[in-house]
């Protein structure tokens, strides 16, 4: 079998060796707990701070404004809910968008069963949230709006500042899920506006099982997790050092390389992108035509359903990801999709591969020569093509 | 996630086409669920399941049911094409995962739609 090709990186990515060597003394010889007051407690205490001043560096935030979590999923969680029950007294109002992931819309939905009021702002068919709609959404009630920086599935990205502008103006906070731009796309909290964010360091080159959370100075937020006082009192637990020393390099190196990185995924989505377009007839991409990712590439082929056109390209040693019902692992095609408004026999063949720093033209060359034949192959097959 | 032998059907499914002048067409499922299954018969004068063939838009999972059954079925009566169901498909491909069951699994409908196709033409053709 030929090298496999990984084109799946808004799922995860393998960590950096360079980050992994960071972290491999804190499993075994630096392994104190950060709470203790000896030697190794307080070179674990300096490992953390290292690390959070590395995180903070790279979106523009103060050491003090970042918390780390177990991921995004738990930073989105603390975020909304912790900050609606804080809040509640003002306001029992929060809005989100139809593109969100779940981490952030099931925990809004879970709370709209609580008894607080939710608006889920609809998209354009690029997924844009657009300014007036949010607008007309907030009212004095609204105490958050949380609203994804750049979409998983679509790769589509928001205009967080005016989001966020609307929202101060109508007396909201606002949080983003930047779990899939942070390190990949310029992010300066301040000049963004940005008063809570979520990212997660293993959509970086960093390990799984950690992330941040940053809360603005001046927004109180109290801990979603009750026990230690660790994370100044904010997140109970003790600190897993080695992933947040890993998150910290992650950061620092997706800092330095940012713009190269970017510069060349985007140069290769591109030749994907339009490699996909000439060779395969009844296809389109999907998302914001200028306004994405870069490196995401995601498309839909009419009269062929996802799960099959990724387990063919899986024999070919590619892996990619789709938004198909078979691999949602619900009867329907993603809400992203859906949100875009397309159809459900559109939504079912969509293709998501998602390059990271090293893909190739290589890799996209042999894409771009097993992936019509696999189409044609399913299409053969498909009653809605003959 | 899937056997061997739904791969197997997936990767190289049998029998996949259109007949020509079929006696019964069947097909189950819809665009919006994600699976539509297709499926041609050719039966003799002595109700014997001469050929068969599919066409399939879905999953592995829907391909690999619809590759089977028409493996099931060639050389088989009328009768013994009746009584195969969406459960004994899955069976003889070791087994489908269970989310599947449900969504996927639907070829022996198929074939039971072309069956009813071909009375209803053959007593059609006789009145």
């Amino acid at each position: 079998m030929t090298r496999p090709i990984y084109m799946d990186h808004s799922a995860t990515t393998p960590v950096d060796p360079e980050v992994f060597n960071e972290m491999i003394p804190y499993f075994t010889d630096r392994f104190g707990n950060a709470s203790s007051i000896h030697l190794y407690g307080q070179d674990a205490r300096r490992a953390i701070d290292k690390a959070r001043a590395q995180v903070a560096h790279l979106i523009n935030a103060a050491p003090q404004e970042i918390i780390f979590t177990s991921g995004g999923t738990e930073a989105d969680n603390q975020a909304i809910v912790s900050y609606m029950l804080a809040n509640q007294n003002k306001g029992n109002h929060l809005i989100t968008s139809a593109i969100e992931h779940h981490a952030v819309l099931e925990t809004c939905e879970h709370l709209a069963k609580q008894g607080f009021e939710l608006t889920v702002l609809p998209v354009t068919p690029e997924g844009m949230v657009e300014a007036d709609v949010l607008q007309k959404a907030l009212k004095p009630a609204s105490r958050l709006v949380s609203i994804m920086h750049a979409n998983n599935e679509v790769g589509t990205i928001q205009d967080i500042k005016e989001l966020a502008s609307i929202s101060h103006a109508a007396g909201a906070v606002f949080h983003t899920d930047a779990v899939q731009s942070m390190g990949k796309l310029p992010i300066d909290v301040k000049a963004m506006g940005i008063d809570m964010l979520s990212a997660s360091s293993h959509k970086i080159y960093g390990p799984k099982g950690v992330g941040c959370l940053f809360i603005r100075k001046g927004i109180r937020l109290p801990s979603l997790l009750h026990g230690g006082g660790q994370e100044r009192k904010l997140r109970a637990g003790t600190e897993n050092v080695p992933a947040i020393v890993g998150f910290g390099k992650a950061c620092e190196l997706a800092e330095q390389h940012m713009a190269e990185r970017a510069e060349k995924l985007e140069k290769l989505a591109h030749r994907l992108r339009e490699g996909i377009l000439t060779t395969i007839p009844n296809t389109r991409l999907t998302g914001h035509p200028s306004q994405r990712l870069p490196g995401s590439v995601s498309v839909c082929f009419q009269f062929v359903e996802g799960e099959s056109i990724l387990l063919m390209l899986d024999s070919f040693g590619i892996m990619a990801s789709s938004g198909s019902a078979c691999t949602s692992g619900s009867l329907d095609p993603s809400h992203v999709l859906l949100a875009l408004g397309l159809p459900h026999e559109i939504a079912h063949g969509s293709l998501r591969l998602t390059l990271g720093k090293d893909n190739t033209a290589e890799d996209v060359d042999k894409v771009l020569e097993v992936l019509p034949g696999i189409i044609a192959t399913l299409r053969k097959m498909s009653p809605l093509c003959n | 996630m899937y056997s061997q032998k739904v791969m197997d059907h997936f990767m190289n499914p049998r029998n996949v086409g259109k007949i020509d002048l079929a006696s019964g067409v069947g097909e189950v499922g819809n665009p919006v669920c994600g699976d539509i299954m297709h499926i041609e018969i050719k039966v003799n004068d002595e109700d014997i399941i001469e050929d068969i063939k599919f066409n399939t838009f879905g999953c592995a999972a829907a391909i690999a049911t619809s590759s089977m059954v028409t493996e099931m079925v060639k050389g088989k009566t009328l009768e013994e094409a009746e009584r195969i169901t969406n459960r004994a498909v899955a069976e003889a491909l070791d087994g489908l995962p269970e989310v599947k069951m449900h969504c996927s699994n639907l070829a022996a409908d198929a074939l039971h739609e072309a069956i009813k196709d071909y009375m209803a033409k053959r007593e059609t053709a006789s009145a």
